[in-house]
């Protein structure tokens, strides 16, 4: 074989047929700590090198004037070898008498992250090689942290140069108690820790003489201990659809089940439209199917002529995914222009693509020293917890529920600019609020019309939504503007929380979900007093934009439509100091759940039509304000 | 052919297994066919009427039924090896496939040939080619059936792998790809190349093509002890010593070489970074 030969080895797996295990390996790191080399060693010790391959290595080793040089084998390009850095990620396959592997090598300069992401995205395993000599450094944890978020699970850490620290038993302890308290705090249990010299051959694929002090596993040991993660065929069916074709006058629905398993005659709902038919046909060409499942990808006819899009969510009744427009999400952001809250992105998520926006950054995370800091900007390899929002409703799942259809990435302009994993704590799945059980209904005409009671009134029906944190004072307002304008002859009713707890709206408790029927509630009873008449007062904490614009829905539905946001504004703290309840001091002492502006989010008005500051205003001050809006706003003529 | 008629995922007792290895290559695969014929315009697909590609093309018909719902792109130098082109046009009849064939004719005119540079050739005759047929039907996704084993710098390609404006590969600075989510968002006047195979090994290929009872030219098939392992033009594409006359024997002799598959291709070795700078140019 030529000197030049730069092939990538393919697998020799021997005659064991077609059905043979293979897992898809990445090796993760700090710069420099010896990962391509690793790889290298691994080939020869396990003789898998191509032919020829450690003689072309070494010419070029000696062209360039250097000892010979391991990583040569995965740095295929030329800008790698010359300056000795691994660019990008790279595959190579290999076998031991227990299974295939896919090695994955992935960069370990921080400048190539996303590189370093591509590759170890598609791994079910991970090795972590840290340097014996230079210990755990920032990569080390940043890749640490990144496996985690990526989903991988099983991580054996790899003490790499133990020749240039001797060997020594003390040293390779201080490692394996770094970074294995690291990990223990971001839930890592390293499957094994295994002292190893890449470049002197011990303990990668053959046991050391120079460590008699270890007893655990080679390397290749370690790496037949991993598993291959089962096929989530357990988990509830999601098959997001990819495309519908309409060949050979048949229109068949194609996609990929993510989880789950679908059989014919399965009634199917597609989120989130909601549609819902049965799987009439599997259909897969040259060949019948009666049931199919993760990871396939297929296609179905339905027994209803449906008309169903790119991007729903197929899923069985039973278990559904989550419908919402507004969730959390753990991100990583690869794009130079750094994300802010206000910026919009597109959302791609499954088969999906949504305008998005960044609500909310709530915590920039620092992958070093896993510290939580409040800030607005996500620079470029940075870390973040946010809420993002989307003007419709999106299917999707918690992803400590369904990592596939809970994780998406966010694209600026032309590029993937960030990644994320979701979740829904704190916020409601919407689907109940936003389905139509009650068929055949129409709505009567009155004979009263909204007009004539407004003559009557002299003045017209509508709701004041007032919305504000616990002790913001949104009742003691509500309570004084209802007495005052009752005497100025309006037709006027407070609607407040604990009054519709006790009768319309006992059954509901306090989930996400049950506070959001709660409101909705409120809204629907607020717009038929306001069609009915009335200046309807609402003093709910209300803190969900969704809600909120639910309610004046309800309101333009019902007719009237005059429906307007009053942010009854105070800070946290200074609401927290007038705690008239108490509720803050149980909250911060963790009696109480997902308490607004402590442990659930409070989502301020964007455009609210009227502001109160009761922490710049007087009470007197905030009614005097309320009143003269309302004669300016609902005085007929 | 044969056809496969087991139900899929079934074992025949009404319990289904996990899909083996090779299933869930074709998954992936089907998967990335179906992304890249609903997320690009003007898409065709690479047939060098090799293993690879007639393995793409199979799997293009189970992705869509049957049918191969975009135009097949066939570069042809002119030195390709005779057998090629029969076996080229019998499956294009067979298959009812809408069939481009892309050659450099002023190159051609002008007396190109490897004797002027085997990568000289390969750029005139191939890149250049397939730039051209590029640009005169304004593709924005061209298939190939590439694979990461077979060579370092394909072992560092994307799915959907970005071209500029003029094809070239700015291996430097990839886009990131992960969750299966591919760039599919890109500037007028560039386009994407998008690999289906990328994550197949030459054994995974082999073993799919007897599963299947997938056609392939006669040239694999060792004769006189001798067989072509990869397929290119005549004279830069060399054969190795086999015993392997059918697919079993293939399969037997892969599974214990330590001879990489393009060792035959005289293209690659005319300098260690050779390959690179051919595929930089826009080479597939």
């Amino acid at each position: 074989m030529s000197r030049h030969e730069t092939a990538v080895l393919g697998p020799r797996a021997g005659p064991r047929g077609d059905t043979l295990e293979r897992l898809k390996i990445a090796v993760v790191g700090h710069v420099d700590h010896g990962k391509s080399t690793l790889v290298g060693r691994l080939f020869h010790d396990t003789n898998s090198l191509p032919e020829g391959k450690f003689e072309a290595i070494k010419e070029m080793c000696d062209r360039r004037g250097m000892p010979f040089e391991w990583a040569f084998l995965m740095d295929a390009f030329q800008a790698e070898r010359d300056q000795g850095v691994t660019i990008d990620t790279a595959q190579i396959w290999f076998h031991t008498a227990r299974r295939d592997y896919v090695i994955i090598d992935a960069p370990g300069h921080s400048e190539f992250l996303k590189n370093m992401i591509t590759g170890a995205a598609k791994a079910e395993a991970a090795l972590l090689v840290i340097d014996a000599h230079e210990g755990v450094r920032a990569q080390s944890r940043r890749h640490g942290y990144l496996l985690n978020l990526l989903g991988i699970e099983q991580v054996c850490v790899v003490v790499n140069k133990m020749d240039a620290v001797d060997y020594g038993q003390a040293r390779f302890r201080a490692v394996e108690d770094e970074i294995g308290a690291y990990l223990g705090d971001i839930g890592i249990v390293p499957s094994a820790v295994v002292p190893v010299s890449a470049r002197a051959g011990d303990n990668v694929a053959l046991p050391s003489a120079r460590m008699s002090w270890y007893r655990g596993p080679t390397m290749t040991e370690a790496l037949d201990g991993f598993s291959v993660p089962p096929s989530p065929v357990a988990l509830p069916l999601r098959m997001p659809v990819q495309d519908v074709y309409k060949f050979d006058n048949r229109r068949i629905i194609a996609g990929r089940i993510e989880t789950g398993r679908l059989k014919r005659g399965d009634r199917l709902v597609f989120s989130p439209s909601n549609k819902s038919a049965h799987v009439a046909t599997i259909e897969v060409w040259n060949a019948r199917a009666d049931e199919a499942c993760a990871g396939q990808s297929i296609g179905i006819t339905l027994d209803e002529q449906l008309f169903v899009e790119r991007g729903e969510l197929a899923s069985h009744a039973e278990a559904l995914p989550v419908e919402t427009n507004v969730f959390r999400a753990k991100i990583f952001w690869l794009a130079h222009e750094a994300l802010k809250a206000g910026n919009r992105y597109k959302l791609k998520l499954a088969t999906s693509e949504t305008p998005v926006e960044v609500q909310s950054v709530d915590w920039v995370i620092n992958p070093e020293t896993l510290e939580r800091i409040k800030g607005e900007t996500v620079e470029r390899h940075g870390f973040a917890e946010l809420v993002l929002r989307t003007r419709s409703l999106l299917a999707l799942d918690d992803h400590k529920n369904n990592p596939r259809t809970g994780r998406f990435v966010l694209v600026d302009g032309y590029d993937i600019a960030g990644g994320g994993v979701i979740s829904m704590e704190g916020y409601p799945d919407q689907r109940a609020l936003v389905t139509v059980k009650s068929t055949n209904v129409s709505s009567v005409a009155h004979r009263v019309t909204v007009e004539t009671r407004a003559r009557h009134n002299q003045h017209q029906g509508g709701v004041l939504w007032f919305t504000g944190l616990s002790g913001a004072g949104k009742s003691t307002i509500a309570l004084e503007l209802e007495q005052r304008l009752f005497r100025k002859g309006y037709q006027v009713y407070v609607l407040d929380g604990d009054n519709l707890r006790v009768g319309l709206n006992a059954n509901l408790g306090f989930s996400p979900e049950d506070r959001a029927e709660n409101i909705r509630r409120v809204g629907e009873v607020a717009a038929l007093f306001a069609e009915a008449g009335f200046v309807v007062i609402t003093a709910f904490i209300s803190p969900y934009r969704s809600d909120r614009d639910r309610a004046r829905a309800a309101a333009e539905r019902q007719g009237s439509g005059n429906f307007h946001e009053v942010y009854v504004s105070a800070s946290l703290e200074v609401c927290e100091k007038r705690d008239p309840k108490g509720l803050y001091r149980k909250a911060r002492a963790g009696k109480i759940d997902q308490f607004t502006g402590i442990s659930a989010p409070y989502e301020a008005p964007e455009a609210p039509e009227l502001t109160l500051p009761t922490d710049a205003l007087s009470l007197e001050e905030c009614v005097e304000a309320a009143i003269d809006y309302l004669e300016r706003h609902f005085r007929s003529g | 052919m044969r056809h496969t008629q087991e139900p899929v995922g079934s074992k025949g007792d009404g319990s289904s297994a996990p899909p083996d290895v090779l299933d869930a290559l074709e998954a992936e695969s089907v998967y990335i066919l179906r992304e890249a014929f609903n997320r690009l315009d003007k898409l065709a697909m690479l047939w060098s009427v090799g293993k690879d590609s007639n393995v793409l093309l199979w799997l293009t018909r189970k992705a869509f039924f049957g049918h191969v719902p975009f135009p097949v792109i066939h570069i042809d130098t002119s030195y390709k090896i005779p057998e090629m082109i029969v076996f080229r046009d019998r499956l294009v009849k067979e298959w009812g496939l809408d069939l481009i064939i892309g050659r450099n004719e002023a190159a051609l005119a002008a007396g190109m040939n490897h004797k002027k540079g085997r990568v000289v050739c390969c750029t005139a005759l191939k890149t250049e080619a397939l730039k051209q047929v590029i640009g005169e039907h304004g593709f924005t996704g061209v298939i190939a059936g590439i694979r990461r084993d077979e060579e370092g710098t394909r072992a560092k390609e994307r799915v959907f792998s970005p071209r500029g404006e003029k094809a070239e590969w700015n291996f430097r600075d990839q886009p990131p790809e992960f969750w299966d989510q591919y760039k599919t968002d890109f500037p007028p006047g560039t386009h994407l190349r998008v690999h289906p195979l990328l994550h197949w090994t030459e054994l995974d290929v082999w073993r799919y093509i007897r599963r299947e009872a997938i056609p392939v030219v006669e040239l694999y098939f060792a004769k006189r002890g001798q067989r072509y392992r990869s397929l290119g033009c005549l004279p830069c594409t060399g054969t190795i010593k086999s015993k392997a006359a059918d697919l079993d024997g293939i399969i037997r002799e892969l599974e214990s070489t330590l001879v990489s598959e393009r060792s035959g291709r005289a293209q690659d070795r005319e300098a260690e970074d050779a390959f690179e700078r051919l595929r930089a140019d826009g080479y597939m």
